[in-house]
C-alpha cells in the first residue's frame, strides 16, 4: 500500500488532527469572541470523524496499517464512537460553566478535539511506539485542561499533580515497553505474543509486563494507582472532570484490554493475579473511601476508582466474554458518569456553582425532574436492578466465574453492596430530607439533552436493548482474538 | 590498546562518573555542569560508534539547548537545598526498603537473561547499523539512514511526534501567555506616520504661575 492509501484508512484521525489545526487557525485570527462557534464546528467535527469511522475503505474489515503499528477493527470502531461521542458532550456540557467562570476560550474545544484524536491513536495502537505516543498525545492535552483555570489555585495545582504523577507512569510505561522490546525483539504486539509464546517462564519479559500494567493502571486511575484521581477531579473545572472521567477512562481501558490480549495471551496465567489484585483494590478504594467524601466530585472521584475495578474484572478474565463484558461495562459506565455530571453542572444557584452533596437536600421538592434523573442515574451506578448499571455488573461477574475466579466475583458483590450506601444516602438526602434554596432552572438545552438522554439510556432503553449492546460488544471483543 | 579504546575509556570512564556527581555534588549549578559533561562524554562515545550525527544532536540539543535551560532553572530557583534534605533519614527505611527491592529484581532479570532465537536479528534488522556504515563507504551516511526510515517505514510516529509537540505548544502559550493592558509596544506605521503637529504644543506661561 503507498502512504495515500494507506492514510485513506485513518480518515477519522486525519479529520480531527486537521480538523484540530483548522479550528486552532481559525480561533486565533477571530478571537475569543467566536469561542462559542469554535465549539460547535469542534462537536461537528467529532459527528463527521464519528460517521468516518464507519465508511473507511475496507468496508469494516480488520485492517493492519503502517507495518502493524495501527489496526482498524470493530473493538477499535466501538471505542471510537463512543470516545467521540464523550468528547462532544464534554465540549456542549462546558458553554454555560465557562462563560459563567470567565473561562470562555477557544482553545477549550481544541484540547478536547486533540485529546480525542490521541485516545484514537491509543485504541487503535498495536505497537509499543504508537501506544506510547498515543497515550502522550492524550495525556498532554489533558494535563493543560485540568489547569485550564490558570486564575484558580486549586486548578493550576491539579494540573500540576496530574502532571507529575502522570509523567512519572509514563515512566513506569516505557520502562516496562523497553523490557519487553529486550526480551521479545518486537514491539509489534503480535510478534511480542509469538516470542512470549516460544519463551516461556520469561522473568524479564514479566517484570517488563508489570511495569507496563503499573503505568496503565495509573491511566485508568485503579489502586494503588488511584492517588492523584480525587485531587484532580475537585480541582479541575467541572465539565474537563465530566470528560476526565469519560472519555479517557475507555481509551486507557481499551489500550489495557488490547495489550493484554493481543501480546500477552499466552502468559495469561502471568498478568491475571496482577490485575485480579488491582481490581480488588480499586473495588475496596472505591467502596469505602467514597463514604467519607462530602464533595460530589471527590465522591464521583472514588466512584470512579470503583468503576474501574469492576471492569478490570471482566479483564482479568482474560476470555473473550471477559472483553466483552469490558466492553458492555465501560459503555454504560460512560454514559451515566455523562449524565451524572450534566446534573452536577446543573447544580447552580445564584451566587455559583455548588459543589456539596448537602446542596441536593429535598431535591425533590424543589426541582422533580432533577431528582428523578440522578435518582435513575444513582441507582445505575450502584448496580441495583433493573437498571443498565446492573447488566454491567453481571456480564463482568458472569465472565470471572466461567474463568474459575470466584472470589473475585464475590468481593465484587460484596463491594458493590457497600458503595451502594453512598448512592442511596444521595437519594434519601434528596428524597426525604429538608429542602434547600432551589437550583437555578436555566441550564441550557445541551445539559438537559446529556442528563434526560443519559438517564433515559440507564432505564429503560438499554435495559430492554442490552441484548443488541451485548451483540455489538461481542463482536467488538472476537476482533481481538 | 589502539587510540579508540583509549577514548572509549577515557569517555566511558568520564561519562559514569560526571553521571555520579550529577547525583552527589551539593550545590545544584555544579550537578548541571555535571551533566553537561556528562552528555558530552555520551556525544563522543556516539563518535566512536560511527554515529556521528547523533553526537551532533545530542551536543547541541542537550548541551545547547536542554542544559542551559536546567542551569536557567536552578539558577533562578530559589530552593533551599539544606531544608530539602533534612527529612533524609526518617524516610531513608522506607525508601531503603524500596531500592532494595528494585535491586534484588534486577539481580533476577540478569540472572534469567534468556532471549528468544530469533530476538538477536529482529533488533539487529531496524536499521543499517553503524558497522555497516563504515565498512561500506558507498553506502547511506548517518543523517541519510534515519531519513530513509523516518519518511518511510516511521512516518505514522514522526506525525504523531509532530501532533504531540503542538499540543505542547498550545499549553504553553494558553498556561503563560497573558495580553496586559498599558505596557508601551512598538507600533511602526503609527510611529512613522507621526506628524510634527501632534509633537510638540506652545503654551503660554505667565510669569510666577508654571504649568498647572
Amino acid at each position: 500500500m503507498g502512504l495515500l492509501e494507506t492514510l485513506s484508512f485513518a480518515r477519522p484521525e486525519l479529520a480531527l488532527a486537521i480538523g484540530a489545526m483548522a479550528l486552532l487557525i481559525t480561533g486565533v485570527f477571530l478571537g475569543d469572541k467566536a469561542a462559542s462557534k469554535i465549539s460547535i464546528s469542534a462537536v461537528l467535527l467529532l459527528a463527521v470523524a464519528g460517521v468516518l469511522v464507519f465508511v473507511s475503505p475496507g468496508g469494516g474489515a480488520t485492517t493492519s496499517l503502517f507495518d502493524g503499528a495501527f489496526r482498524i477493527d470493530a473493538f477499535s470502531t466501538f471505542c471510537k464512537v463512543l470516545i467521540y461521542g464523550a468528547a462532544a458532550f464534554a465540549i456542549l456540557m462546558s458553554d454555560r460553566y465557562l462563560a459563567g467562570e470567565k473561562l470562555g476560550r477557544f482553545e477549550y474545544p481544541v484540547l478536547i478535539v486533540l485529546a480525542a484524536f490521541g485516545m484514537s491513536l491509543m485504541v487503535s495502537a498495536t505497537d509499543l511506539i504508537s501506544l506510547y505516543m498515543g497515550v502522550e498525545t492524550q495525556s498532554l492535552a489533558l494535563y493543560i485542561l485540568a489547569a485550564f483555570n490558570r486564575d484558580s489555585r486549586r486548578s493550576t495545582e491539579a494540573g500540576l499533580k496530574y502532571f507529575v504523577l502522570g509523567a512519572l507512569s509514563s515512566c513506569l510505561l516505557l520502562y516496562g515497553a523497553s523490557l519487553v522490546y529486550g526480551f521479545t525483539g518486537s514491539t509489534v504486539f503480535t510478534e511480542i505474543a509469538k516470542a512470549a509464546a516460544v519463551n516461556q517462564n520469561n522473568a524479564g519479559l514479566v517484570i517488563g509486563l508489570v511495569f507496563m500494567i503499573s503505568g496503565l493502571a495509573f491511566k485508568v486511575s485503579a489502586a494503588p494507582f488511584h492517588m492523584w484521581t480525587p485531587d484532580v477531579y475537585e480541582g479541575s473545572p467541572t465539565p474537563v472532570t465530566a470528560f476526565f472521567a469519560a472519555a479517557p477512562k475507555l481509551a486507557a481501558m481499551a489500550l489495557f484490554t488490547r495489550v493484554l490480549m493481543s501480546s500477552f495471551p499466552g502468559v495469561v496465567e502471568d498478568w491475571r493475579p496482577v490485575i485480579a489484585l488491582i481490581a480488588l483494590a480499586s473495588m475496596m478504594v472505591g467502596a469505602f473511601s467514597a463514604i467519607a467524601q462530602t464533595n460530589i466530585k471527590r465522591l464521583m472521584a472514588y466512584s470512579s476508582i470503583g468503576h474501574m475495578g469492576y471492569a478490570l474484572i471482566g479483564l482479568a478474565a482474560g476470555s473473550a466474554s471477559g472483553v466483552s463484558s469490558v466492553l458492555i461495562y465501560m459503555a454504560i459506565y460512560i454514559v451515566m458518569t455523562v449524565g451524572t455530571f450534566a446534573v452536577i453542572l446543573m447544580m447552580r444557584r445564584r451566587g455559583g456553582m455548588t459543589e456539596n452533596i448537602s446542596d441536593l437536600s429535598g431535591l425533590s421538592r424543589t426541582n422533580m425532574p432533577m431528582a428523578l434523573i440522578l435518582t435513575v442515574l444513582l441507582f445505575s451506578l450502584a448496580g441495583v436492578p433493573p437498571t443498565a448499571g446492573f447488566f454491567g455488573k453481571w456480564y463482568v461477574f458472569l465472565a470471572a466465574v466461567d474463568q474459575g475466579l470466584i472470589w473475585l466475583a464475590v468481593a465484587g458483590v460484596v463491594a458493590s453492596a457497600v458503595s451502594a450506601f453512598y448512592y442511596l444516602r444521595i437519594i434519601w438526602f434528596m428524597w426525604f430530607d429538608e429542602p434547600t434554596p432551589a437550583f437555578e432552572r436555566d441550564h441550557g438545552p445541551a445539559l438537559g439533552l446529556a442528563a434526560w438522554g443519559s438517564a433515559a439510556l440507564m432505564f429503560p432503553v438499554l435495559t430492554i436493548g442490552m441484548g443488541y449492546l451485548r451483540q455489538i460488544a461481542e463482536t467488538a471483543a472476537a476482533s481481538l482474538f | 590498546m589502539s587510540i579508540a579504546v583509549i577514548a572509549f575509556y577515557l569517555f566511558a570512564f568520564s561519562a559514569i562518573a560526571s553521571g555520579l556527581m550529577v547525583v552527589a555534588s551539593k550545590n545544584p549549578v555544579h550537578s548541571v555542569l555535571f551533566l553537561i559533561l556528562a552528555f558530552i562524554s555520551a556525544a563522543g562515545l556516539f563518535v566512536l560508534m560511527g554515529a556521528e550525527y547523533l553526537a551532533m544532536v545530542l551536543v547541541v540539543v542537550y548541551v545547547g539547548a536542554v542544559a542551559v535551560l536546567f542551569l536557567f532553572v536552578v539558577m533562578m530557583l530559589d530552593v533551599d537545598f539544606v531544608e530539602m534534605k533534612q527529612g533524609f533519614l526518617q524516610y531513608l527505611p522506607i525508601g531503603g526498603a524500596l531500592a532494595a527491592i528494585v535491586v534484588v529484581e534486577l539481580i533476577m532479570v540478569v540472572f534469567v537473561w534468556a532471549f528468544p532465537s530469533d530476538a538477536e536479528l529482529a533488533r539487529a534488522h531496524p536499521s543499517p547499523t553503524a558497522a555497516q556504515t563504515i565498512t561500506d563507504p558507498n553506502g547511506p551516511t548517518n543523517i541519510e539512514a534515519l531519513g530513509l526510515i523516518l519518511y518511510t517505514d516511521y512516518v505514522h510516529y514522526f506525525q504523531i511526534a509532530g501532533m504531540v509537540l503542538l499540543v505542547a505548544m498550545i499549553g504553553a502559550i494558553i498556561l503563560t501567555f497573558r495580553t496586559r493592558d498599558g505596557i508601551k509596544k512598538q507600533d511602526p506605521a503609527a510611529q512613522v506616520g507621526r506628524k510634527r503637529e501632534e509633537g510638540y504644543e506652545l503654551v503660554d506661561i505667565r510669569p510666577g504661575q508654571g504649568l498647572s
